[in-house]
């Protein structure tokens, strides 16, 4: 899998913390949602940091978006969220990962569910799905802090809106919006029964986030009777004092 | 070497020779798993390796625990590029559970519960290279690290060393395992960084 020079041609806040890079990638081959790339920095004396990043767009052409969440004792996330700027270049390869995917020849009830910044992944699947005009089903449970926290609101709130589109719910863990019919909290058994496809519908279900959020998550969803092989998982960050 | 990152210069970094190309250091213990955690019951918990001729050769956790066990002290490294060094274990060697085991296959298919997969050829898992851990820095492994019991082959790519082991399918073919089948390199020499397919 070679490396690409990608050209940065906009970059957008999505939220104190997070901002999206949007590339010119000449001859990019095209990827599945839930895919992710490596991005390779390289400082003047040769030294090069690599992290990867999932996608947060579907297939359009050479045009690739990431967005990308900073840590604060990251090393390549901070260049990635404060330094660059329109013009500059990245080098990139990918797509990579053949398990966390959606394709559009999927014709089962989807069921996505994200805490923070592991949305990137599902707002790819679910602009996957509108472009295919695939008619399953897709439904989102958003998982986050407080209401400043949620990013990439505009395009899902667009899905959204769609005919037979994304069934979207928030769930917000620390604060929520004045008015908001569940008071904050993390995702339990309660919420999930409320806010996604039962499992008699057999959806397969996407969880992305970070691990302990995951962790939890894919236990109620086993424990609530859905197959443990239709639960696809994508975890980052630390621990979270699991042992 | 590729084209300059305007304005980044990196980390401060001293060249740690315990750390393979490309990789970071953590002293975190980061889980990585495609699917939900299997939690498996001591009671119904089973090892089986199976040569190229069908014979089997069968523990339980109480047969499996009774082995003499290894204290191994060594540094993991992930594909996704975290390196975590001197990680203590305590698991029984697989010299020790292919000691009656007779093959000449030269490879192995590795079965977890949950329905998770690796492949390596043979010889990666002889003479004090791998072991089927049970005990994590003094403690029994965590379900989320993998426990009751994971094989542990630290001098591949982590995802070789397979959680919620429970079985060896010995072959003289070489059959891809889970993430082999989805791009991920056959082998996985971190020194190598053969971290996909074609490197």
């Amino acid at each position: 899998m070679s490396w690409r020079v990608a050209t940065v041609v906009a970059l957008r806040d999505q939220s104190p913390t997070a901002r999206s890079i949007y590339l010119d990638v000449p001859g990019w081959p095209g990827h599945a949602a839930g895919q992710h790339v490596d991005v390779r920095l390289t400082a003047p004396d040769g030294y090069t940091a690599v992290r990867s990043y999932s996608i947060a767009s579907a297939v359009d052409g050479d045009g690739v978006e990431l967005t990308v969440e900073q840590l604060a004792d990251g090393e390549v996330s901070p260049y990635l969220g404060s330094e660059l700027v329109v013009g500059d270049l990245l080098e990139i390869r990918g797509p990579i990962g053949g398990w966390f995917v959606w394709r559009p020849d999927q014709r089962e009830p989807i069921q996505l569910i994200a805490g923070g910044s592991g949305v990137v992944p599902l707002l790819a699947i679910a602009r996957s799905h509108s472009a295919a005009g695939n008619q399953s089903p897709i439904r989102l449970l958003y998982s986050v802090r407080e209401p400043t926290s949620v990013i990439h609101s505009a395009e899902l709130e667009e899905l959204a809106r769609r005919d037979d589109g994304l069934i979207l719910t928030y769930a917000f863990t620390r604060s929520a919006p004045p008015g908001w019919n569940r008071p904050p909290g993390r995702v339990d058994a309660a919420l999930l029964a409320d806010s996604t496809w039962p499992t008699e519908l057999s959806p397969t279900c996407y969880v992305c986030g970070p691990t302990g959020f995951v962790e939890t998550v894919a236990d109620l969803l086993v424990g609530a009777g859905h197959d443990p092989a239709r639960v696809r998982t994508e975890r980052f960050g630390p621990t979270g004092g699991i042992r | 070497m590729g084209i300059i990152s305007r304005g980044f210069s990196g980390r401060r970094r001293e060249h740690d020779p315990n750390l393979p190309p490309g990789q970071y250091l953590t002293d975190d213990f980061p889980v990585l798993s495609a699917g939900p955690t299997p939690r498996v019951p001591l009671d119904e918990w089973q090892f089986t390796i199976t040569t190229e001729s069908g014979q089997q050769h069968d523990w339980n956790w109480a047969s499996f625990t009774a082995l003499p066990t290894e204290q191994i002290t060594v540094d993991l490294h992930c594909v996704t590029r975290w390196s975590k060094l001197g990680t203590a274990w305590e698991g029984v060697s697989l010299d020790t559970l292919f000691a009656d085991v007779e093959s000449a296959a030269d490879y192995a298919l590795v079965r977890s519960y949950g329905g998770y997969t690796t492949n390596l050829p043979v010889d990666d898992l002889l003479d004090g290279k791998a072991w089927v851990a049970f005990r994590y820095d003094g403690d029994d492994l965590a379900p989320a690290h993998g426990g009751p019991a994971r094989l542990l082959v630290p001098h591949l790519y982590l995802w070789k060393s397979a959680k919620w082991v429970r079985g060896i399918e010995l072959s003289d073919d070489d059959e891809p395992g889970f993430w082999e089948s989805a791009g991920y390199h056959n082998y996985g020499d971190p020194w190598r960084e053969q971290r996909y397919w074609g490197e």
